[in-house]
């Protein structure tokens, strides 16, 4: 089953790590350089983990696998991430 | 902002929405408040420990410390059913919110709005109709709403009733009901087109549903014109439940 969700899907996890909510913020794909909110992310998952890919051109752009006490992030498909904070 | 926990919720009311669908009101202790569009995650933890969760989206505007949800039951899903089905008056849960920030309308907001639901992905764009109710804001919204046939519209009494400033076009896809002249079928350019808003007036566009439905809208709505970066989605995927 490859049927996939969203970036959104991602809010709930990523808040267990990060005081903001990084689905807003605007990612960049290390493979094509395409930049976009992370909600607009194709999400596969939950287990093993969530993995995050690019909708231009499918690369993976993050994972994350929450297990026991620990959450592991994989940035590795991310140039960088900008992030809105409220001034 | 800060880390969020989970928290306990307790169900204070139920009302069926339609045979599959059953909207929820949690009380959430402590409850900060949301965003209209905003989800949530669900929690269940069985007697051995064995844990399950899920998001879904809030169908209606913060109230205090109550949190509402429309849950549709996903066959062979392991918690919808349970919220479904099995969830009474008086148990609790366990919620984690709000989430998301992406997907939301804000009640300042005084752009056109177009939402495009597909089946159970009304649920945040009602929270948003409410909340621009309840802020009384005067942005213009337009709602279309497809669904496989009549018996599965949510929020059917309160989408009937007068709304100033709301229009709410029903695009059925298997069967339509008899005074409907549109005939059963899939979204189409034509229904954007008649029913949304012109690319010029720059409405803020929200699309949420299957992800082939979400697909297929999106794309129609480009093809009309419309800026990517006003075009909102959100895809509820089959899987889980």
């Amino acid at each position: 089953m490859t049927e996939h969700l969203d970036g959104n899907a991602l809010a709930g996890p990523l808040s267990e790590i990060f005081a903001v909510d990084v689905t807003s913020a605007t990612g960049r794909c290390v493979s094509c350089g395409l930049a976009g909110p992370v909600a607009s992310l194709r999400v596969y998952g939950p287990d093993p983990g969530l993995v995050a890919r690019c909708p231009g051109c499918e690369e993976v752009v993050l994972r994350l696998v929450r297990g026991p006490g620990t959450a592991w992030l994989d940035l590795r498909g991310t140039v960088s991430l900008r992030v809105n904070l409220p001034e | 902002m800060r880390r969020l926990t989970w928290r306990p919720a307790e169900l204070v009311a139920a009302a069926a929405e339609t045979a599959s669908a059953r909207t929820l009101r949690f009380r959430v202790p402590g409850w900060p408040g949301h965003l209209a569009g905003q989800h949530v995650d669900v929690r269940l933890t069985a007697e051995d420990g064995y844990t399950a969760q899920r998001s879904y989206s809030m169908a209606a505007p913060a109230d205090g410390d109550l949190v509402e949800l429309t849950v549709e039951t996903v066959t062979d899903g392991e918690v919808s059913p349970y919220l479904v089905e099995e969830l009474r008056v008086g148990d609790q849960v366990e919620l984690r919110g709000p989430v998301g920030g992406w997907f939301v309308w804000r009640p300042e907001s005084t752009a056109p709005v177009l939402l495009v639901g597909g089946g159970s992905g009304i649920v945040p764009l009602m929270s948003m109709i409410r909340a621009r109710r309840q802020a009384g804001s005067r942005a213009p919204f337009r709602l279309l709403y497809s669904l496989r046939d009549p018996d599965r519209r949510y929020y059917a009494d309160e989408l009937r009733r007068p709304d100033p400033g709301l229009d709410v076009t029903y695009l059925y896809t298997r069967s339509a009901p008899e005074h409907v002249s549109r005939p059963a079928r899939r979204i189409m350019l034509d229904d954007l087109a008649e029913g949304g808003w012109p690319a010029s007036f720059e409405p803020d566009c929200y699309v949420c549903g299957p992800t082939g439905f979400v697909e297929a809208a999106a794309d129609l709505l480009l093809a009309l014109g419309h800026a990517p970066e006003r075009i909102r989605t959100e895809r509820f995927g089959p899987t889980g439940g």
